[in-house]
């Protein structure tokens, strides 16, 4: 089935959920007008990355009126988007929110929580507890924010659970200025993305954003990646861009003829040995 | 060993977005900043006058009489070449006033007061053109602590402190500052002759290296030594990086509610901006 996707490469404001509301709005009814299937914002598009103590009070909860805003909008056009989402027993997760027909088919929360460095995720927030690839209208997707996809093996259970479209959304920050003309944050990015989509013969959806949060700039560079490892399309670095393609899961068939990795994958061989190896080294 | 070999166009291009950026969040559309007439003041400049165009950047050139006439020149010269607004002010008459009652203080003393002289002229200056302070200091004198605290060291914005001066040095060049600024010896001008590199007793090369290894890449004092380093520049400059820490963090606040300012009450400055 082939469909159309776009990529909305952003900076949102920190800390100000109806400000980054109304600029998603624009962008979402644009879409509309475009004819645009799915539209993928990046990792908490409504609040901005340095969140800190600002947490509790720009998360949504199931209830809230800008969740019935996005979901009414999705019934005319499927949106993932990043928000923390706040449960009913008060925990706050870095969340990903698919929305489809007026629904939410799929709420990711971010697993792998980087506290480390320049990140301070785990200090602030919940860490997610499950990973699942979820049936859209266009398929089997999977969505996996940021740190996640630094994981090998999230990206394994995702691709191994079905999904033909990996949508990675992050808040990457750029860093790393060397000889190279590009960042040593996108340098990682863009080998781990092809990496993905060739050796689970699945189109990589990757929406990273830009703009500047005390003198940290995000990257953007944000593209969509082929079954084969090919670039699909890609975006301006550093700057806000929109980009679309239309994508054909005839292209996942074809790869998955030409080297049929998935199909000759030993899942029961892996889950042997990894619950060997929890055995034998990670419990106490 | 190029460890420090920068893309300069990609640099460039994140610190012109930064200057706009950071300027613009918070309502201004203005820069001031001392031109001293060396290389990071220049840079600056360029950086500033590209990312908001000149009519926009303020440059205060702010003299002591003992100031080499050469850095004056050069600092025209950029104001020159950018097409920024310049305006000079002597800071002779104050510093003199108040070192009338301590003709002996040291060239310590004297150094920092010029540095914060010149601070409260920018602050003012900000005021008047509803300008954010441009700073000017590097990673190499961040880290070595070889400023003055609330003097050169003191501003709103710095789009070079994250640079060591090695790579100030191949920005300068790609930004097109004029080439007798890159190559003169760099020199914070507070006595005729002085140098940098001479009064620090090591050349940026070799610190910048150092520092790299150090800083950014985690080496360990062994590791460090096992590269080529001399262990008493390791400790010399370990040293210089520890004890100057506090000069690169907001005073220490005593601890006594339960929500203290920077340790439990958490906000990026960028905050809803």
């Amino acid at each position: 089935m082939k469909f159309s996707v776009a990529l909305a490469q952003i900076s949102p404001t920190l800390g100000n959920l109806e400000k980054n509301m109304e600029k998603c709005a624009r962008i979402i009814e644009q879409a509309i007008r475009d004819r645009i299937d799915l539209l993928v914002f990046p990792e908490l598009t409504l609040t901005g990355y340095f969140i800190k103590d600002i947490v509790a009070s720009v998360a949504i909860t199931l209830d809230s009126p800008i969740l019935q805003r996005l979901l009414d909008y999705s019934k005319r056009i499927s949106i993932v988007i990043g928000a923390v989402e706040e449960t009913p027993d008060f925990k706050f997760y870095n969340a990903a929110f698919y929305l489809e027909g007026g629904k939410i088919l799929h709420i990711h929360r971010k697993v792998y929580l980087p506290t480390y460095g320049l990140f301070d995720e785990h200090r602030y927030l919940a860490a997610g507890n499950k990973i699942r690839a979820f049936d859209t209208r266009f398929g089997r997707v999977g969505i996996l924010i940021c740190e996640d996809l630094w994981h090998p093996t999230a990206v394994a259970i995702t691709a191994l659970d079905g999904a033909h479209y990996l949508i990675g959304i992050s808040c990457s920050p750029g860093r790393g200025i060397e000889a190279s003309d590009r960042l040593g944050s996108s340098i990682t990015w863009e080998r781990l993305n092809r990496t993905y989509a060739q050796v689970y013969s699945l189109y990589v959806l990757y929406c990273n954003r830009t703009g500047f949060e005390d003198g940290i700039n995000f990257w953007g560079g944000s593209e969509i990646i082929s079954p084969s490892g090919e670039q699909v399309i890609k975006a301006l670095y550093i700057q806000e861009d929109f980009i679309h393609t239309t994508l054909n899961d005839r292209a996942i068939r074809r790869e998955r003829i030409i080297t049929p990795l998935i199909r000759d994958e030993q899942l029961h061989l892996t889950i042997q040995e990894l619950e060997r190896i929890y055995r034998e080294r990670f419990e106490d | 060993m190029n460890a420090l070999k920068i893309n300069t166009d990609l640099t460039r291009r994140i610190l012109v977005e930064f200057i706009r950026n950071e300027v613009e969040r918070v309502g201004f559309s203005n820069v001031v900043l001392g031109l001293s007439g060396g290389i990071d003041s220049a840079v600056s400049a360029f950086l500033a006058a590209e990312a908001l165009s000149p009519e926009h950047v303020w440059a205060i050139l702010m003299p002591y009489k003992s100031s080499s006439p050469q850095s004056i020149a050069d600092a025209e010269e950029v104001v020159k070449s950018t097409g920024i607004h310049a305006t000079l002010i002597e800071i002779t008459p104050m510093i003199d006033a108040y070192f009338a009652r301590y003709p002996d203080a040291s060239r310590l003393r004297r150094g920092n007061k010029m540095a914060r002289e010149r601070m409260t002229i920018l602050y003012d200056h900000s005021s008047l053109y509803r300008a954010l302070v441009l700073g000017t200091s590097n990673k190499t004198e961040l880290l070595l602590g070889y400023g003055t605290i609330f003097g050169d060291m003191a501003s709103s914005i710095n789009p070079i402190g994250d640079l060591y001066k090695t790579q100030i040095w191949q920005l300068a060049e790609g930004l097109g500052v004029p080439k007798r600024i890159i190559e003169k010896k760099p020199s914070a001008d507070l006595w005729t002759g002085q140098t940098d590199e001479e009064e620090l007793g090591f050349t940026y090369e070799d610190v910048d290296t150092l520092l790299y290894y150090m800083v950014d890449r985690r080496y360990s004092r062994e590791e460090l030594i096992d590269l080529g380093f001399k262990d008493t520049f390791v400790d010399r400059v370990r040293k210089m990086v520890v004890s100057s820490q506090y000069k690169r963090r907001l005073p220490v606040i005593a601890k006594v509610s339960y929500r203290t300012i920077d340790r439990d009450f958490r906000y990026a400055r960028d905050w809803e901006t």
